[in-house]
Order: C-alpha cells, then sequence, then structure tokens
C-alpha cells in the first residue's frame, strides 16, 4: 500500500478505536475512586474497592439484576428456537407463499425504533387482557414476550446467513443414504451452525439484559429490570455505583466474547485440518 | 418409489412446520400490535383503565357503532412542536449518519485491507462495545462531557480553557452520543462489503496511471455503495426514533420525535396522541425500511 496512505487509514483507525474505548476505559478507572463526585480523582484514598462493597448490598440493584436475568435467559432460549427455525425456513425453502412476509416481519424489528415496538406490543397486551384475559397484567412475562419477538430477528439473521454459506451437498448426501429431514436436520445441520446458533443465544442474552424502552414499556409495577433501574438513577447524575456495574459488565462481556471467539477459531482450525 | 413419495410428502408438511410457529408469532407479536396502535390513534381520551374510549360499540337498537376520531392527528398537524419534533429527528439522524460514515469508512477499509490476524483483532474491537450495555455507554459520556467532568478537567488543567465548557445537554452532546453508539452498525455491513472487493481492481487502476485518491473514488467507493447504504440506514432508521440518548446527553431543549412518544405517553398518559404519533412516524419510516431490505437483498444476491 501507498506510504501516506497506509499513515492516513492507520490514524484513522487509532482515532475511532480511542473514541470507542475511552468513554470505556474512563468507567473502569473512575470505579476505583474514593470520591462521591465521581469524575474527579481523589488520590489520597483511591484506588479502592468500595463503591464495589456498595454495588453488591445494594438490595434494589440486585433485585433488578435478578429480574433481568432471567427474562433474559428465558428470551435467549426462545428466540434461538423461533429464530433457528425462521432462518432454517428462509435459507431453505427459497419458493413458498408468504416467504416476503415472513422475510420482511423477520427482518424488520431490527430497524424499528424501540418506542414504537414497546408502544405497540403494550397496547397488544392490554388488549388481549380485555379480551381473553391473559395475560393478568404486566410483568416477567410480557417483557420476555416482547423481547423474544425483537431478539429472534437477530438470531435469524445470523443463522440464515450461515447456512447461505455451507454446502447443501451434506444434506442432500444424508437425505440419498436414507435419512428422514429431521434427522438430518438434528445430525447434520445443527452442529454444522452450531456455532450460529450460539452467537444467536449471546445476542439475544445480550439484547434483553441491555434493553431498557421495550421492557419500560410492557413491564409491571415491582417487575424493574436493571437497566430500568440504572436509567432512573443515571437521570438524576452520575454515581459511582453506576461506573462499578460498568466495570463488571464489561468484564464479563470481554471474557465471554474471547473465550468464545477463540473457541471458535480453534474449532474452524480443527475442521480445516480433518478436511 | 414410496420412500420418495413419503419424504415428499413429508417434506411439505414439515416445511409447513418449521415456518408455522415463527409465522404466527410474528403476525401476533408484530402485525397485529400496529393495527391496534392504528386503531387507538382513532380513540379518544378517557377517564378510564385503559385511557381510551372504544372504537367499536354496540349501542341498544342491536346496531354496531364505529365512532373515529380524527382529533389526534389534527392536533399533531395543527400543533407546531409536533413538526419541529419530526424534522429535528430527521436532521439529527441524518447528520449523524454522515458522522458515522466518515468515521466508519476509514475504519472499515483500514480492517478490511489489514492482514488475516491484525484484521481478526481488530473486528473483535469493533464488536466489543456492541455487546456492552448501550445504557452504561451513554452514561460513561455524562462523566466526560458535564462540567466537572473528564474533558474540561483536562482542558483546564492544560490551560487551554479557563472556564469549564457547556457540552453536557446540548445538541453536540447528543451528537457525539449517537455516533458513538451507533458506529459499530456502520463498521460491519460496511467492512463486509469491502472484504469482498477485488484490490487487484485498484493496482491495475494505480498501475495505468490513476492516482490513490482517484482511483478510491472511481473504484472503491461506487463498488462499495451497497454497504455504505446499508450501513447508513441502519444508524439513520432507529436514530430517528432514538430516545436514550436524548434523554440522557440532549437536556431539556432535545426535541426528538421519540422523546415526545414517550412523554406522551409515560407522563401525559395521553396514548391515542402517542399512537398517532407512531403511526406518523412509522408511516415517515416505511419507505427507508423498504430501502434498506431492497439495499440487503442485492448485497446477498451479489454474494452467491
Amino acid at each position: 500500500m501507498n506510504q501516506r496512505r497506509s499513515v492516513f487509514i492507520i490514524s484513522c483507525i487509532a482515532f475511532g478505536f480511542a473514541f470507542l474505548y475511552i468513554p470505556i476505559l474512563s468507567m473502569v478507572v473512575f470505579s476505583f475512586n474514593a470520591s462521591k463526585l465521581v469524575t474527579v480523582w481523589d488520590s489520597v484514598n483511591s484506588p479502592t474497592l468500595k463503591w464495589y462493597h456498595s454495588l453488591l448490598n445494594n438490595e434494589e440493584i440486585l433485585d433488578a439484576a435478578w429480574i433481568s436475568l432471567k427474562v433474559a435467559f428465558i428470551n435467549a432460549s426462545g428466540s434461538v428456537v423461533l429464530g433457528t427455525l425462521t432462518g432454517f425456513g428462509l435459507a431453505r425453502f427459497t419458493r413458498f407463499r408468504g416467504r416476503f412476509l415472513l422475510n420482511a416481519m423477520a427482518t424488520a424489528p431490527l430497524v424499528m425504533p424501540e418506542v414504537i415496538t414497546g408502544l405497540s406490543l403494550l397496547l397488544l397486551f392490554v388488549a388481549m387482557e380485555q379480551t381473553i384475559g391473559w395475560p393478568a397484567g404486566r410483568g416477567i412475562t410480557t417483557m420476555t414476550l416482547s423481547h423474544m419477538t425483537f431478539s429472534m430477528a437477530y438470531v435469524t439473521v445470523v443463522v440464515q446467513s450461515r447456512l447461505a454459506t455451507f454446502d447443501t451437498a451434506l444434506e442432500e448426501a444424508a437425505m440419498d443414504l436414507g435419512a428422514r429431514p429431521l434427522k438430518v436436520f438434528f445430525v447434520i445441520t445443527l452442529p454444522i451452525i452450531f456455532p450460529a446458533i450460539l452467537s444467536g443465544w449471546l445476542l439475544a442474552f445480550t439484547l434483553s439484559w441491555d434493553d431498557l424502552v421495550i421492557s419500560s414499556f410492557t413491564s409491571g409495577p415491582g417487575s424493574s429490570t436493571l437497566p430500568m433501574v440504572v436509567f432512573s438513577k443515571v437521570r438524576l447524575g452520575v454515581s459511582p455505583e453506576i461506573n462499578v456495574l460498568a466495570t463488571l459488565t464489561i468484564g464479563v462481556v470481554t471474557l465471554i466474547i474471547v473465550g468464545v471467539s477463540l473457541w471458535m477459531a480453534r474449532s474452524r482450525r480443527v475442521e480445516a485440518a480433518g478436511a | 418409489m414410496r420412500r420418495a413419495l413419503w419424504s415428499e410428502r413429508f417434506g411439505l408438511t414439515g416445511r409447513g412446520w418449521v415456518v408455522l410457529v415463527p409465522y404466527l408469532w410474528l403476525l401476533l407479536f408484530f402485525v397485529v400490535p400496529f393495527v391496534i396502535v392504528l386503531k387507538i390513534s382513532f380513540a379518544d381520551l378517557a377517564l378510564a383503565i385503559p385511557p381510551y374510549t372504544p372504537l367499536l360499540q354496540w349501542d341498544d337498537h342491536n346496531q354496531l357503532a364505529i365512532k373515529l376520531n380524527f382529533n389526534n392527528y389534527a392536533f399533531l398537524f395543527t400543533n407546531e412542536l409536533y413538526f419541529k419534533a419530526l424534522l429535528n429527528s430527521l436532521k439529527v439522524a441524518f447528520i449523524s449518519s454522515i458522522i458515522c460514515l466518515l468515521i466508519g469508512y476509514p475504519m472499515a477499509y483500514g480492517i478490511a485491507r489489514a492482514k488475516p490476524a491484525t484484521r481478526n483483532v481488530l473486528l473483535l474491537l469493533v464488536i466489543l462495545p456492541f455487546w456492552t450495555s448501550l445504557l452504561l455507554r451513554v452514561y460513561a459520556w455524562i462523566g466526560l462531557l458535564k462540567a466537572n467532568g473528564v474533558i474540561n478537567n483536562v482542558l483546564m488543567s492544560l490551560g487551554l480553557v479557563h472556564e469549564p465548557l457547556a457540552m453536557l445537554y446540548t445538541p453536540f452532546a447528543m451528537y457525539v452520543g449517537i455516533v458513538y453508539s451507533y458506529l459499530p452498525f456502520l463498521i460491519l455491513p460496511l467492512y463486509a462489503n469491502l472484504e469482498k472487493m477485488d484490490w487487484q481492481l485498484l493496482e491495475a487502476a494505480e498501475d495505468l496511471g490513476c492516482r490513490p485518491w482517484q482511483a478510491f473514488y472511481k473504484i472503491t467507493l461506487p463498488l462499495s455503495r451497497n454497504g455504505i447504504l446499508a450501513g447508513s440506514m441502519l444508524v439513520f432508521i432507529p436514530a430517528v426514533g432514538e430516545f436514550v440518548i436524548p434523554a440522557l446527553l440532549g437536556g431539556p431543549n432535545a426535541l426528538m420525535i421519540g422523546r415526545i412518544l414517550w412523554d406522551e405517553f409515560f407522563s401525559n398518559r395521553a396514548w391515542p396522541v402517542a399512537s398517532a404519533v407512531a403511526i406518523l412516524l412509522l408511516l415517515l419510516l416505511v419507505p427507508f425500511m423498504m430501502w434498506y431490505q431492497s439495499i440487503q437483498a442485492r448485497e446477498s444476491a451479489g454474494a452467491r
């Protein structure tokens, strides 16, 4: 590459990553700050773990985190099933009545502004409660159903793009040898697309764990999720405990993402070596 | 022969089953809700639970009366606030997409041209912030931008400014927040597009005497058109209805339509007006969404 151009590109990348990471690093650094003023470094008493201690004793945050964890877990597992079915249907059945509509419905939630999705789902739940009496009131059930509706779109995209790149000859060979479609799916297709399903699960979990807007519309009294509690705290200003929460989140996410990437890179190498 | 017939029959019904569940799910939880929003946008505000009047009512003479109330829409069109908020949201989303593109294009280009090992690390670094909570990352900017925040402290200790700059709760803070949050959404599709590029075309152009910038402008840029459009739509469409970022960074004067909808619903409990705002916003965004879908279809057709 041309010398001047590569200097330009490298400075752009450096600037971009600085922009992406300085805010994250600042939260990590200030989570160890003793001062309640958060952004003013108290060099006498810092670094300290006192905010870590106070976060882990904060009942409100812990309760909300537990609710978020439950919703995110059920949501991720449910969206993986729905998203895999949709992705499989769209990738393998190129022609069926209503494919266009399914494709549109499955990808529209990706770009739909959250306020619209949230409002429309809440109105649906209210109308359903009036007509059939279920779901009674709003809470974990309604939030989970809502989260599944937008998370499955992400799983669909991940699974569909994985299926688009893999060789259908394997599936056809198994069918020619007499395996039933269901068996082919579980013995051939599923193991091959497993990494995509795993990323879909993690993605759905994260989307639900982070969601503020749709949860706010569809939650009920006593079922505030972690983002809802964080939002109400943050609106009042910065709080040292939120920095701690951010640091813990970043730590866990980094471990999982790096771990999964390494595992996938390894299994790709094994696959390549085997073939 | 019998087997083939059987599998064909199974295949047909199996197919139906595979897509039936997600199909019904999406119809119920994605399409029906919009019908209800449309319905409630024609209802009247009422002191009831839920706070709106029914559209259909049986009267005493076994007659079904339909009452459509256009006042919510009339209210939106005669009240300047909503029009201004809508225009402002479009403006903010458009400018944010352009800034994302200016920062994200060189990054995606650089990543696509890096060595494979470096490329994977850089991609991971782009994806990582996307996996950490958006809310917490937006919150980080409050600490950076506020009057006694990190940026002001650094500038003052360097003697560059003598009193803190007012950055938080300004349009500037809102743009920073939106660009920051949506940048990975632009980089990833653009990278996916640039990765497929045949770089020999550039070498050929340069061998034939094209200057690097000229070659970029004449070859790379037109070939990455779909990536640019898809990435920009992924920033633009959600940014138009954004709520969290203007609420946390934009201050009380940040007039965004997503925020108006939120306040109509949560503060004023005006469900019918909120629904009418949602319908207008949706009508405005549907053309962009369809455009995005057609770009995506073209991209995946090109990939095969």
